[in-house]
Formats: structure tokens, sequence, C-alpha cells
């Protein structure tokens, strides 16, 4: 799984119809410094319950599917966790802060 | 997913009996600030999607997971036309304002 930032959103109404009520958030794929790590992508919402500026892990390829309802969907990243906090002392690097 | 302009059909007679009644388009894909990439690929066509539409596409083993491309060798899949794309609070795409400039 990955850590990432949501940086906006993608409406469609007309989609497949394992997507139907399926949100759809722009993540930004972070580094250990939250900074942006990679070219955003498009992530199905599982949490339902993720927004713009938050801090979310993501699940990536034919398993992001199974954190829908529906698992037989054709998605390829999914929004699973909304983080809290991370704390991770032994990261030299400030992401644990 | 990706994002992806619709840029084109594939016409393909001979090719993989499993492949028969789907729908090839050429996609190019798109940052989510709108600007295009340079490179393009060809993916199945699931949503009945048509030339100058924005879509999302699904990768790998996750693109064989509709009905239309179930069981068959597609690595990228049209799930959805796209209507708005908003960034950072900012609106990039909608598809009506396009259609309009376009027509």
């Amino acid at each position: 799984m990955k850590f990432g930032q949501v940086i906006g959103t993608v409406v469609s109404t007309h989609k497949t119809p394992g997507l139907d009520g399926v949100k759809f958030l722009i993540v930004q794929p972070l580094d250990e410094n939250r900074q942006p790590n990679g070219e955003p992508y498009i992530a199905a919402d599982s949490t339902r319950q993720a927004g713009p500026g938050e801090l979310v892990f993501i699940v990536a390829s034919r398993e992001a599917a199974l954190s829908l309802e529906d698992s037989f969907a054709p998605v390829d990243a999914a929004i699973v966790g909304i983080i809290d906090d991370v704390h991770a002392p032994l990261l030299s690097n400030g992401a644990g802060k | 997913m990706q994002l992806a302009k619709v840029i084109g059909t594939v016409v393909a007679t001979q090719k993989s009996k499993r492949l028969d009644g789907l729908k090839l388009l050429v996609i190019c894909p798109m940052k989510p600030d709108g600007s295009l990439s340079n490179n393009y690929l060809v993916a199945a066509d699931a949503v009945g999607a048509g030339t100058g539409e924005v879509v999302l596409y699904a990768s790998g083993s996750s693109a064989r997971q509709t009905e239309a491309t179930q069981d068959r060798p597609s690595d990228s899949t049209i799930i959805a036309i796209v209507d708005t794309v908003e960034v950072g609070g900012e609106v990039v795409y909608e598809k009506a304002t396009a259609e309009a400039i376009n027509s």
C-alpha cells in the first residue's frame, strides 16, 4: 500500500455497472517527507469519506477492487484508509513528526 | 486509473478470437492538469466512448473486470466517461464546456 494525498476529484455519470456509487479521487503519491513522488493517478474511494487535502493510503492493482462492495469492478487503485497520524520515530527524515 | 483522451479507433479483422466484438480505441494519457502525454495506447472500450472524449481507464488485470472484457486479453480498458475533473478546488476539465468549444 502507498501513501498519498487527495488533490482532486473526477466525476463521471457514464461508467461500467460495477462502478455505480463509486467515488473517484485524484491522488498524488508522496514520499516519506510528504513530498510529491511520481505522477498523480485516479483511485476509487472505498472509505467513502476521503476528501481533498487528506492523507490516505492506497492499494494498487487488482486487489484494489476487493475493497469495494462489488469486487468485480475494473479498479486498479483504491483508497483504503484515511491517515490520522503517522508515528515512525526511527524514520530520521521527519515523516514521523 | 488514469485519465486519457480518446483520439481514434483501431480496426482489426485478424485478431485473437477472444477479442471478437470488442471496440478498440486509441487513447492518449492525460495529466490531471489537462496536458496530454506524448505516448499513446490501445484500450478496450467498456462504456461506448467516442473520439474527443476524456475517459478513465484501468490497467493490468483490473482491466478484465468488466462484462465486456471478462476473460479477454485486455490490459487497458476504458471504464468511465469523465464529466468533470477538479484539482485543488479548480475545475480543470468540464465535458459540457469542452463540447461547446469544439462544436
